[in-house]
């Protein structure tokens, strides 16, 4: 069964592949650990075809700097229900590296942290299916919010109480 | 004091809603002990001994006197009658059941109170300093830098999913009376060099099994970027703090193993990349805030001497009760939660309604929770003193001991607590029990005793002058004693001075300590300013020289 996700607020079938699941299907959207990516990233880029990476929380976002453009995926790994480091790397990719594709949640993630990895930037979840049906409404958990952070992946606009600083102020 | 705009109104109100849903969907099996665990911890809600424990923030430990009336109301038809204040500006309710958690919520959210982030890995509580706003020695008044903070860390989307909890503490004054050398991050309000106000910046402070004094990583932060430099810090702590032995999670871990320059380097850096888009405050958002902080209506009055004339209870109690005031023809009265045969913090819910009722009638309609403990009614003109002390004393909450042995800090221990290794409710009460007589306790002077049921250090045991700590040794409960820590600005860890002693000897050997101090004192010395010139050496000779007699 095709595995389903939300993204962008909707479910939708994955278009991609993990490594494991792409044999035979050589040109598909493929996923690579950061890992595999580092072990010769001028044969995978030689492929051809989209490709993304999967952080885990242990790897830096700087590291896959030189690579961002490259991409089209950049996920992050939750391991268990206390891990938090996937929202760092969430606003660093966004924010200081600007990468505007898509931006995974892969691992341990439940619709009850959707709201908080959705405005770290993440906009699609790899869900249960316990969770998928009823997580699109976990968006909108909260109707406002204290402070700026990196609201794209959000279906709707956030009413920040602080003014934002224009860039460079 | 700060009110809620429709802003807060919304956020705590689709908190009570989420949280319901996370209940409901918990006791209908959809979710997990463990993933259910998760969820109520960053909403305050323990599971423990006996029953959940609620723990209500107290933001800055500031209460309208609306807000303790509910708190009373609440501890009267959800609870046994009772809450007990923390030593960070809380309140716990010990026996709520965990289906009505959701209506407690929902009463808390009308009078602009809840429960977020008051446990669990992620920004806890901010807290201050008490005499805030009235204090002599005060540069700035912190509290609308707390409320900034307090919103900016509410459900902050990036930090509510950290390696530990994370507390942070703000001062304005020259005393530190919020224990900021022991939080993760302390805020201090400080000069620059052309006089305008910025921060000094303290991070790696903390108590638990690893007490550590905090460390400047900044001497002065301009003002307007206090938000974005607390962003980088938890950045680079939700980043490099170690996840994998919950022992060696706090911030004070990682600050000791990089070291106060890598840290701070890291943290610079850090803020170097992203200051320029992130939230900066700007004077006119402080103004706001600031303008729900103005003083009150003050009458102009003259200082008097309320105290002449009258009876000995009524003088010990304003020497040792009241302090200083700014503003002249005031005094700031605590009302003390330290009588001898209560839990020290805990308050029923009729002194709670009494309290408010005080508070309307004497202070502005506002109350103080302070991080020792105790209440305070912050702005009560020096002559009503005299009648405000008759109705305290009536309710048990006038127990002249403010800043002396009695005014012990104490966690709940085992009574309550499913961490704890030993009781601390019933030493508090023993020590009371031997320190029974008011003129000795006068005599020695300013001495804190802080207590833990536990290496968590909930009692901050490790910067009382005197510290008692609760240890299990073989299914018995004993007690590890320090002496010589602080927590003001002066902060020290106190030292071990031996082996553990019994339940029963906690006492006699609190007076055998004191014996060495009433010796070897010199005029004005404290308690703490005499381990401090001795050493441990002297006071521990004389406590295990002779076996204590059961």
């Amino acid at each position: 069964m095709p595995r389903r996700l939300l993204r962008d607020g909707r479910i939708v079938e994955d278009d991609w592949s993990y490594r494991a699941e792409a044999e035979g299907s050589a040109r598909s959207a493929l996923i690579l650990t950061f890992a595999e990516w580092q072990s010769d990233r001028a044969a995978w880029t030689a492929r051809g075809g989209r490709l993304g990476v999967i952080l885990q929380p242990a790897d830096r976002v700087e590291s896959l700097a030189p690579d961002i453009s490259r991409l089209e995926l950049i996920g992050a790994q939750f391991s268990g229900p206390s891990e938090g480091r996937g929202y760092s790397q969430a606003r660093q990719l966004r924010e200081q590296r600007k990468f505007s594709g898509e931006l995974r949640a892969t691992g341990y993630v439940r619709r009850d942290q959707l709201f908080f990895l959705a405005r770290c930037g993440f906009n699609s979840f790899e869900l249960s299916d316990a969770d998928i049906e009823d997580a699109a409404g976990a968006l909108s958990t909260f109707s406002a919010a204290y402070q700026p952070s990196n609201d794209a992946g959000l279906p709707f606009k956030l009413q920040h109480r602080r003014r934002e600083t224009p860039a460079g102020a | 004091m700060y009110r809620y705009d429709v802003v807060d109104k919304t956020l705590v109100k689709e908190r009570v809603a989420q949280f319901r849903d996370q209940t409901r969907r918990f006791l209908a099996g959809e979710l997990s002990d463990d993933e259910f665990r998760h969820l109520r911890l960053r909403n305050g809600l323990y599971i423990q001994r006996h029953a959940p424990m609620l723990r209500v923030a107290i933001p800055y430990g500031l209460l309208s006197s609306t807000q303790l009336r509910a708190l009373g109301s609440i501890a009267r038809r959800y609870d046994r009658g009772y809450g007990h204040f923390t030593t960070r500006q809380n309140i716990q309710y010990n026996w709520p059941k965990l289906e009505e958690v959701p209506d407690i919520l929902a009463e808390l959210a009308e009078v602009e109170m809840h429960a977020i982030q008051t446990s669990g890995n992620c920004i806890r509580n901010t807290t201050s300093d008490h005499l805030a706003g009235v204090s002599p020695d005060e540069l700035q008044d912190p509290r609308p830098w707390c409320e900034l903070i307090r919103q900016w860390s509410t459900f902050h989307p990036e930090f509510t999913y950290l390696p530990r909890k994370f507390k942070i503490a703000v001062t304005g004054a020259a005393q530190d009376r919020a224990a900021s050398l022991v939080h993760d991050v302390g805020v201090h309000i400080v000069r620059g060099a052309a006089g305008e106000l910025g921060f000094e910046i303290l991070a790696g402070g903390g108590l638990g099994r690893t007490p550590i004094i905090g460390q400047v990583v900044r001497e002065f932060l301009p003002r307007e970027h206090l938000l974005t430099y607390l962003e980088a810090i938890l950045r680079v702590y939700n980043l490099e703090g170690r996840r994998d032995n919950l022992q060696k999670a706090r911030i004070k871990i990682l600050v000791r193993s990089l070291g106060i320059e890598e840290f701070r380097r890291r943290v610079e850096a850090e803020w170097e990349s992203t200051r320029a888009a992130g939230p900066r405050v700007d004077d006119a958002e402080i103004a706001r805030l600031s303008g729900f902080f103005n003083p009150p209506a003050y009458r102009s009055l003259a200082n008097v001497e309320p105290a002449a004339g009258k009876s000995t209870a009524f003088r010990a109690w304003y020497r040792y009760n009241t302090v200083a005031h700014k503003v002249p023809g005031y005094r700031a009265v605590y009302v003390s939660l330290k009588k001898p045969d209560v839990a020290p913090g805990d308050m029923t819910d009729g002194q709670m309604e009494l309290v408010a009722d005080l508070a309307d009638r004497y202070s502005f309609g506002e109350v103080r929770v302070t991080h020792t403990q105790n209440l305070l009614l912050a702005d009560v003109e020096q002559d009503k003193t005299f009648e405000l002390w008759q109705t305290l004393e009536k309710a048990g909450l006038a127990t002249p001991n403010i800043g002396m042995l009695t005014d012990m800090i104490c966690c709940p221990g085992l009574d309550f607590c499913s961490l704890a290794n030993a009781g601390s409710i019933d030493v508090a009460k023993l020590i009371n029990e031997r320190f029974d007589d008011y003129d000795y306790v006068y005599d020695l002077g300013e001495l804190e005793i802080k207590m833990s049921g536990c290496m968590n250090a909930c009692g901050h045991h490790h910067v009382g002058h005197i510290g008692i700590l609760g240890v299990d040794k073989s299914g018995e409960e004993w007690y590890q004693i320090t002496i010589g820590g602080a927590a003001g600005a002066d902060a020290s860890l106190g030292q071990v001075i031996g082996p553990s002693v019994a339940k029963t000897d906690v006492a006699e050997t609190i007076a055998r300590l004191l014996e060495v101090y009433v010796e070897e004192r010199r005029t004005d010395e404290r308690f703490l300013d005499t381990v401090r010139r001795l050493g441990v050496k002297p006071f521990k000779e004389r406590v295990y020289a002779a076996p204590i007699a059961a």
